[in-house]
């Protein structure tokens, strides 16, 4: 389905360096992507692939040793790269807000929840303690904690409340974009699962969009409209995420997709992904998956895959980055 | 009540069977004070019972605050038991009078555990991290086997060179490698049993099929595993038995197929709807009410799901339900069913 | 069979092998540790340069330090590089002569003390329990201890001591920081699952501290001690110059100690103080310079390595181009 309106969040070319005595390790590099109000995108990858550093980029946050050297992150228009202190901080949470990896022990234990709710929303609008307050208090009935535990320190509540919390101060400027980095991965299944069913209903209701990082395809499937696969800091493929999960194009995607064993499934045997995560700092001449793939030819040796069109008809907005992927002769 | 977990079908019965470790109603406590009259405790592990077999893996699952890491850790004679026994063929592995010595035990059990980076000496190569527990149970080998046992075993878990392999440090290898060397330190000591805690969940997605496939193979060299995890759908691929704790009892056990497949346990019919399914947008109804996950003292009663329950009766509230034989391999607590 | 007498080639090629890898590990780490680091640089320099100079002290000074050679209070002349003191002893050849006293009560004092350290802490912090809150009282009692008002007590008690006694005094009395530091950190290997692994194979207990958890202390403990060489060296000179000390030994404290008596300053014969002063103020500050270096080691956050120039440059350099388009 190709998008016709403007994009929210449009990720041109970024490349972000990790600055070290041995060289550059270019943790991102170039890469592009789109995201449309109201969406929500997924970028699934390993440890090393670059996701987290794309997510901290995005608002802007990085300091050495971490480079953003190349490329413009557009916020409706903005660069978010060029912007002065002033013009990031009206952005910040106003526009984009972020829950990170860990977030629930984010949260400062000393102060109670009502304090850290209503410092994040004075911080950006001008409204009285009272009317913050009220804010906090709706904002907590929204995640599905009831509002009496306002005066409540982080640690009394369990690990879930404290996730819901931070999902609920990263709500609190109704913000049009929310970027999550793997919101739920160190939570049991079961609190896992709750937190997603309420995030979905937050979402078909205040209508903002996503970035959804995890490493977990699953989760991500259910939520996601597009899914991104990113691989030693390249986005290598980027589709719808019904196409990712049944018809992976890209062997990584397609190894990623098959190292998950289904709880319904047959029982078979797996494989996963042979190898070890590429050495950001001795990165190989050609396809930087080589080491691993099963498919490689003599092209993937020598030059870099290109995110291109792919080659099935009638999927015309769907990308891959792999020659043996776009070169097939497709029979119309 | 205790007698449910030894397969009753086993044709051999009468003759030796293969190694087992068998736990009989185990029972382990902690204090939660320091105080020296009328000091509170919590139970961790409740009236669990499961038996070990050579050659073969019992998932046991559970989310944070199950005790099934505990049950591991009383495996390893890191706890005591407040109560109940653990068997090593029939030896009884706790007893005072003929002290089983660490090292006779380590040869038989040994454990891996979650942390890749935590679990390998930062400041020895991998030839010491395998050649020290070679020195200590194989005294009648000499140094020229022992580096070639150590070669061996490193090839054995798929690290190659080995040679190489040998003379790093952890923090050269990834986590996947050093987690292949946590199992190579198991294999040098010998151990017919491994005990694995979580060895995969901080692992990368695609490493994780290499270990689970790595540990398969070794079941076919006749070791046994007690593999704990959270996720269920690598329980199910991995071991042929699974049983699924939740604060500290064992709530439901059988065969793997026929658990997850199959669950007749309001807990595990929760865990096994929790997992994505990717493309299905389920409209889930509610499986179980909202509450807090209960910590168990000495003093409570009732089975521990009771709070959450939706088929929740008093009896649920004051007792605790006995064990029912729902099939041939497949056992579960629940007044639901009795 | 002649099996004693020739190792098989292969494992003799792997034992080799294994001597040049260690040899070849310990000599990288040494040149990683200087590399883009002028404080370590200096420092080595510095402390280097004197220890050197102090041990080489007969071959350098032509005079005995005890002798007099010249009339008293002479100024620093080609003859007498540092002048002469009030008896008209060359100052240069006891700035040397006592600079080996000086330096060995303080490194001695702070071997002892590290020694200690390092046993209470790891005991307490690995055995817990009893052992723990035993080991635990007996330092924080040390620890509350003023430590100067003791020493000099202890001196007086003892009468004029030698610098062998105050060596001892300083080293049995300045390791309770160092111990709690040691326990903090053995706790938190303590945990590490590598420990519990060790434990489960049944490893003996003093294999496992001195084996698995002692070189994972390694750049504490190096730390420790050169700070600790850096208090004992000024606690020493301190003590001397009090008149506590053997003023008949020659160590840079009793040289102060006798500018004092001789009221160096006041008739300008400011070498006699000032020598022994620089000496001890020079060591000082190079030690410190080693111990900061050694911080930026064990804690790469202070951003202050090498890389920190690098990123700076490529920064401004990304900042122009943004500039531009």
């Amino acid at each position: 389905m190709i998008r016709t309106d403007k994009p929210l969040l449009s990720i041109r070319k970024v490349c972000v360096d990790y600055v070290t005595e041995h060289g550059n390790a270019r943790a991102v590099n170039e890469v592009s992507f789109d995201i449309y109000p109201g969406e929500t995108v997924g970028l699934a990858g390993e440890s090393g692939c670059g996701k987290s550093t794309l997510a901290f980029a995005i608002a802007n946050l990085h300091e050495a040793p971490a480079l953003i050297s190349e490329g413009e992150i557009l916020f409706e228009g903005r660069d978010i790269l060029k912007m002065s202190s002033t013009q990031l901080r009206d952005f910040r949470w106003n526009e984009t807000s972020m829950v990170f990896q860990s977030a629930m022990n984010s949260l400062n234990p000393v102060l109670k929840i009502s304090e850290q709710i209503i410092d994040v929303i004075l911080a950006h609008k001008k409204v009285s303690k009272e009317e913050a307050w009220t804010r906090g208090a709706e904002l907590l009935s929204t995640v599905g904690i009831h509002p009496s535990r306002m005066d409540s320190y982080p640690h009394q509540l369990s690990g879930g409340m404290r996730q819901r919390v931070v999902i609920a101060i990263a709500l609190a400027l109704r913000p049009k974009l929310i970027v999550m980095d793997e919101p739920t991965t160190a939570l049991d299944v079961v609190v896992e699962r709750d937190i997603m069913d309420e995030l979905f209903e937050l979402k078909e209701k205040f209508g903002f969009a996503i970035l959804f990082i995890s490493h977990d395809l699953g989760l991500m499937g259910e939520i996601a409209d597009r899914i991104g696969i990113m691989y030693a800091g390249k986005l290598v493929e980027m589709a719808d995420a019904a196409q990712i999960l049944e018809q992976p194009q890209h062997p990584y995607t397609r190894g990623l997709v098959g190292s998950f064993p289904t709880i319904h499934g047959p029982r078979v045997r797996l494989e996963g992904i042979p190898g070890n995560p590429l050495n950001l700092l001795e990165t190989p001449e050609g396809c930087y998956f080589q080491a691993r793939c099963s498919d490689c030819i003599d092209k993937c040796l020598t030059q870099q895959p290109k995110l291109t069109q792919s080659a099935q008809a009638g999927e015309r907005d769907r990308l891959v980055a792999c020659h043996v992927a776009t070169d097939l002769e497709v029979p119309a | 009540m205790t007698e449910v977990m030894i397969d009753k079908s086993a044709p051999e019965a009468g003759h030796v069977e293969k190694a087992s470790i068998y736990v009989e109603d185990l029972v382990i406590d902690f204090p939660t004070d320091s105080a020296i009259f009328r000091r509170r405790y919590m139970r961790a592990v409740n009236q669990v019972s499961f038996v070990l077999k050579a050659g073969e893996a019992l998932a046991v699952v559970g989310e944070s605050g199950s005790g099934k890491s505990t049950c591991a850790r009383a495996l390893c004679r890191l706890y005591k038991p407040t109560s109940g026994k653990i068997w090593l063929q029939d030896v009884d592995v706790n007893e005072q009078q003929h002290q089983l010595s660490q090292r006779d035990y380590a040869k038989e059990v040994q454990m891996i555990f979650q942390d890749p980076f935590g679990s390998l000496n930062p400041v020895h190569t991998i030839r010491h991290h395998l050649s020290r527990p070679l020195k200590i149970h194989h005294p009648e080998l000499d140094e020229e086997q022992i580096e070639q046992r150590t070669i061996e075993i490193i090839s054995r878990v798929g690290l190659s060179p080995a040679q190489q392999t040998a003379d790093k440090y952890p923090h050269e290898l990834s986590g996947g490698q050093r987690q292949r060397v946590a199992i190579a330190r198991a294999l040098a000591v010998g151990a017919k049993f491994i005990l694995a805690d979580e060895p995969i969940s901080m692992l990368d997605v695609s490493i994780r099929l290499g270990i689970l496939n790595l540990m398969e193979d070794m079941k076919k060299d006749g070791i046994g595993f007690l593999y704990i995890t959270h996720d269920i759908a690598t329980a199910r691929y991995f071991a042929e038995r699974t049983a699924v704790m939740y604060v500290g009892h064992m709530v439901e056990w059988g065969n793997s197929d026929s658990v997850t497949q199959n669950p007749q346990h309001p807990y595990t019919k929760l865990l096994i709807s929790a997992i994505p399914e990717p493309g299905i947008r389920k409209d889930r109804k509610e499986m179980a009410r909202k509450a807090d996950i209960p910590l168990w003292t000495p003093t409570s009663v009732g089975c521990p799901f009771a709070e959450r329950c939706l088929s929740a009766t008093e009896q649920c509230k004051t007792t605790m339900p006995a064990v029912t034989q729902l099939a041939e391999d497949h056992f579960v607590r629940c007044f639901l069913f009795e | 069979m002649t099996e004693s007498a020739h190792q098989p080639p292969a494992l003799a090629a792997v034992q080799s092998n294994r001597f040049g890898l260690v040899m070849k590990k310990y000599l990288t780490a040494i040149a990683r540790f200087y590399r883009g680091n002028p404080t370590a640089i200096m420092g080595t320099f510095i402390v280097g340069s004197l220890i050197i100079m102090s041990l080489a002290a007969p071959l350098i000074a032509q005079n005995e330090p005890t002798k007099r050679v010249a009339r008293g209070h002479q100024p620093p002349s080609m003859e007498l590089l540092f002048g002469s003191t009030r008896s008209g002893k060359d100052v240069f050849s006891q700035v040397l002569h006592g600079g080996r006293i000086s330096l060995t009560v303080a490194f001695g004092a702070a071997a002892l003390t590290t020694v200690i350290a390092v046993l209470v802490g790891i005991s307490a912090g690995y055995f817990g329990g009893k052992v723990d809150e035993i080991l635990m009282s007996v330092t924080n009692i040390v620890l509350v201890f003023p430590q100067l008002p003791l020493l000099i007590i202890l001196a007086a008690f003892l009468g004029q001591v030698g610098p062998l006694i105050i060596a001892v005094i300083i080293g049995s009395t300045s390791w309770a920081w160092g111990a709690r530091i040691i326990r903090s950190q053995t706790m938190a290997i303590r945990n590490k699952e590598f420990i519990t692994s060790a434990e489960v194979m049944g490893e003996s207990k003093a294999r496992i501290v001195l084996v698995e958890i002692l070189p994972n202390l390694i750049s504490i403990v190096v730390g420790g001690f050169v700070g600790t060489s850096i208090y004992a060296l000024m606690a020493e000179a301190g003590l001397e110059f009090l008149g506590l000390g053997d003023p008949t030994v020659i160590t840079w404290g009793t040289m102060l100690y006798w500018a004092q008596s001789n009221s160096a300053f006041i008739v300008g014969a400011w070498w006699d103080m000032v020598v022994p002063g620089m000496a001890i103020a020079i060591m000082g500050g190079g030690l410190a310079l080693l111990n900061m270096s050694i911080d930026q080691i064990s804690n790469p956050k202070l951003k202050t390595g090498a890389y920190i120039k690098i990123w700076r440059k490529q920064k401004a350099q990304m900042i122009a181009r943004r500039a531009r388009s």
